[in-house]
């Protein structure tokens, strides 16, 4: 059930496979196969990032390894291509590297990257209005709950008691004290 | 014969709960005090018999009885036998079957030691915990039976799966499930005090320990799989944000705000209605991480149960107590009288701003761990939330929620002032401050995000200090009335001070760990060094090991500090011949408070092999804080008010000591 599942998550978003021919989506297909036994295996020796695979320039490396961070393996569970052993992590972590090369901003290669995949490859979904509820959650919430909390306390205060005279403050200071020395 | 035995003691317990949940309910509406009586006797037999169950299932795997389905799935004859043992809730069926135990212990006690609780709130309870148990119990019965016999019997099991096979799988599943079902009795007094339509203080003061002990349960529950997790599974990583993580993650933030409100509730006797809500919701949420984990509807690293059957039924279970409950809120939360007023600038305040902000990060938890099934359910469509989601809004979150904490143990109840407590902490404020331009301008590479991390938590820590001191008069009165003074405190005053400088700890491992650990992927041969934080690591090449179910490549470092030899660090790649599963054995060398991190990757050719190094500052405060949050819990449960029975003890402790004035 988990097989088919993340299967037709690839297959679905991806035009690119639909024009290229059936040995290609063969090949595609194997290699979903491979990665997902590399995920369902989970204990994999779990290795991501490749010596082979980094870049040279330090600036450009920690830029793919954010950018990584960010995106998902889509073979996998909950797991960043940053973090996953998985060929297709594999694969897109040398993907994204050869768009950095060739001098695309980071907006430019999770575009890139979405345009293939869709936007499941996004572990931080786009703001927009089908996301609309899951980034406003918290604003919403927190608006929300103040005007409550507020609005209840002033409802409150309508029937709050007075404040201390000044002769009852210096008596309940005096019984404080004695109480003090009590003890 | 012991199997059937099992089989049968909890076919038993399921009936007896079914009793013990119409009988006392139906006493207490009736006011027959025999009735009610029956609730007491229902749970502590109701106890024994899910004991024998479990004893039963313990045995079966100890004796390596593969006639027992469970045991074939999940077991192996040449096993270690702690994972033999602790392979018993390591499954689908053994660790339901833990959780009704565990449920059932806390059904006990509330039988044990409610002997001074009004009798229809006892019924009531022990009523609302019949059902819960009943509903479990037919769920393990009907779905997950792990009794289930094979013939003809297979000669050898099938093994635990690698990854469990560790100390962790013995800890970190009976802390969550002490924390996840403890909080059942707040559900439970929740729901009765609703069927009863009463609440008072002496509501709260039962209330409060037992979601103290449940929270302290899950604390170390979820930090546990936070250790487990950071060193079996060879990334380094701490905390994924993971769906089975989240799940155990928002019972403990909306169980943070009960233990907070709920203090409210019993010193001053306000927000009577919102602590009922609070506790039918940490429930709510605790079944529903039994749900997410349980039914395998979500695809994670952890899901190691996927059948639909079981997920409905868990579903129905589901909507039908929160459902239920919540209903039952909405019909009779009006019944409750609303409790004592108080200025929003007052200790009061200070706790309803923790509600505010800790129930909208479970909130924002909750959506961003549910939105992907809902929307994919819905229209489906498929989007992905991951780690980069949670940390750019539940960080935020808990920014603000965290700087305000060292003031609220400081204000006054019903009307505090503000500008005093300001000038107390203003000393705390200034070491904090000192923290950050220390941070900032003299460790290497220190960003201003990190030092301002770094001085939030020790704004907590010193808040916490300043507390202590001020409560025993530092500065007021000479050192020796001020010594005296501290040790005469209360301890939920040292509970508090405790939790919060541990939330304080924790962050200062979160902060150093993420902004300042340093990281190398490379490829080494034998005899090679590599160099990182100060420390240099020589490899000496692989070695064979065989253990008793599985065997290994040791990798062997030699670590030095400026020629220092420092001994051997050890990483290893392990494979578990039944399962036919690799797995890596991270090498971690503890230096400090700070570890370095060595994970082995694919050899190479000519002797060569891919290593991943990373040198963690201060990780290991991470897992300190929430043992010292622990630990505050323990403490704040041995004071004299939150003791079991106290009120009856209350005047003669009263005598001997006033209660401080606050």
């Amino acid at each position: 059930m988990r097989a088919s599942f993340s299967s037709e998550s690839i297959l679905t978003p991806d035009p690119s496979l639909q024009e290229g021919g059936k040995s290609a989506l063969r090949q595609f297909c194997r290699h979903i196969v491979l990665a997902l036994a590399a995920c369902f295996l989970l204990a994999q020796p779990a290795f991501a990032v490749q010596p082979d695979e980094m870049l040279d320039d330090p600036a450009l490396e920690r830029r793919a390894r954010e950018l990584s961070a960010e995106l998902r393996c889509m073979v996998c569970q909950n797991q960043s291509i940053d973090d996953s052993d998985a060929e297709l992590a594999h694969d897109l972590r040398v993907l994204v590297r050869e768009r950095l090369k060739e001098g695309d901003s980071n907006e430019e290669v999770l575009d890139y990257v979405v345009a293939r995949y869709g936007e499941f490859v996004l572990l931080k979904p786009r703001l927009n209005m089908r996301n609309a509820l899951l980034w406003g959650t918290p604003v919403l919430l927190l608006i929300i709950g103040s005007a409550l909390a507020f609005s209840t306390m002033r409802m409150r205060r309508g029937r709050e008691i007075a404040p201390l005279t000044p002769e009852e403050e210096a008596r309940l200071r005096k019984l404080l004290e004695e109480q003090e020395s009590g003890s | 014969m012991s199997v059937e035995l099992g089989h049968f003691a909890l076919v038993l317990a399921f009936a007896l709960a079914l009793v013990q949940s119409v009988v006392p309910l139906y006493g207490a509406r009736k006011g027959s005090l025999r009735l009610m009586g029956v609730g007491e006797p229902a749970a502590l037999c109701g106890l024994v018999l899910i004991s024998i169950a479990f004893a039963a299932l313990i045995a079966a795997y100890v004796q390596s009885d593969f006639s027992v389905a469970n045991v074939w799935e999940n077991s192996h004859s040449a096993k270690p036998l702690i994972y033999k043992l602790t392979g018993v809730w390591g499954n689908h069926e053994g660790s339901m079957l833990l959780w009704v135990l565990i449920l059932a212990i806390f059904g006990g006690l509330v039988a044990l030691f409610g002997r001074n609780l009004p009798p229809t709130l006892r019924a009531n309870v022990l009523a609302v915990q019949g059902f819960i148990a009943a509903a479990f119990l037919l769920f393990i019965l009907s779905t997950s039976n792990p009794f289930v016999r094979l013939v003809p019997a297979p000669i050898e099991g099938r093994d635990l799966n690698p990854i469990l096979q560790d100390i962790g799988l013995a800890v970190h599943p009976p802390l969550l499930y002490l924390g996840y079902v403890g909080f059942s009795i707040s559900f439970s007094f929740a729901v009765a005090a609703l069927i009863e339509g009463r609440t008072d203080a002496a509501w709260a003061r039962w209330v409060r320990p037992w979601t103290l002990a449940a929270w302290m349960f899950l604390t170390g529950g979820i930090a546990m799989g936070s250790y487990w997790a950071y060193y079996e599974l060879g990334w380094g990583g701490f905390w994924f944000w993971d769906p089975v993580e989240n799940a155990s993650f928002l019972p403990w933030l909306t169980g943070t705000a009960l233990l907070h409100s709920a203090i409210v509730m019993e010193r001053r006797s306000a927000l009577k209605i919102w602590t009922v809500l609070l506790a039918i919701l940490t429930f709510s949420m605790s079944l529903l991480g039994t749900f997410l984990v349980r039914s395998g509807v979500l695809t994670s690293v952890h899901a190691f149960a996927t059948d639909p059957t079981r997920g409905v039924f868990i579903l129905t279970i589901l909507i039908l107590f929160i459902g239920g409950s919540l209903a039952l809120f909405a019909w009779r939360a009006s019944a409750l009288a609303p409790g004592g007023l108080f200025h929003p600038i007052s200790r009061e305040g200070a706790l309803v701003l923790n509600n505010l902000f800790l129930t909208t990060a479970a909130a924002t938890v909750l959506v961003g761990t549910l939105y992907p099934l809902v929307l994919e359910s819905i229209t489906g469509e498929k989007i992905s939330v991951g780690a980069p989601f949670f940390n750019l809004t539940f960080g935020p979150l808990m920014v603000p929620l965290l700087a305000v904490v060292p003031f609220g143990p400081l204000l006054a109840w019903k009307r505090g002032d503000l500008a005093g407590v300001a000038q107390r902490l203003f000393a705390a404020f200034g070491g904090a401050l000192f923290i950050v331009l220390l941070v900032y301008f003299f460790i290497d590479g220190a960003s201003a995000l990190a030092a301002l991390g770094t001085g939030l938590a020790f704004w907590l820590i010193f808040g916490a200090l300043t507390d202590l001191a001020l409560k025993s008069g530092v500065g007021n009165v000479g050192p020796g009335v001020a010594l005296r003074r501290f040790a005469g405190l209360p301890r939920s005053v040292f509970g508090t001070a405790l939790a919060h400088a541990g939330l304080g700890i924790t962050l200062l491992g979160i902060v150093a760990t993420t902004t300042m650990q340093s990281e190398h992927i490379l490829t080494v041969k034998p005899g090679e060094t590599v160099e990182i934080a100060g420390y240099s690591l020589r490899y000496e090449g692989l070695q064979p090991f065989t253990g008793p179910n599985y065997t290994e490549n040791r990798g062997r470092f030699v670590l030095t500090e400026r020629g220092r030899a420092l001994g051997d660090v050890v990483s290893s790649k392990r494979f578990y011949s039944v399962r036919q599963m690799p797995t890596t054995e991270a090498g971690i060398r503890t230096i400090g408070l700070s570890q370095l991190y060595v994970s082995l990757g694919d050899e190479i050719e000519d002797g060569g092999i891919v290593v991943h190094i990373w040198w963690k500052p201060l990780v290991t405060l991470i897992w300190l804080g929430a043992l010292a949050m622990m630990a505050g819990g323990a403490v704040s449960l041995l004071d004299r008010r939150l003791r079991i029975g106290a009120p009856s003890r209350r005047k003669r402790a009263a005598q001997a000591q006033p209660e401080p004035a606050e």
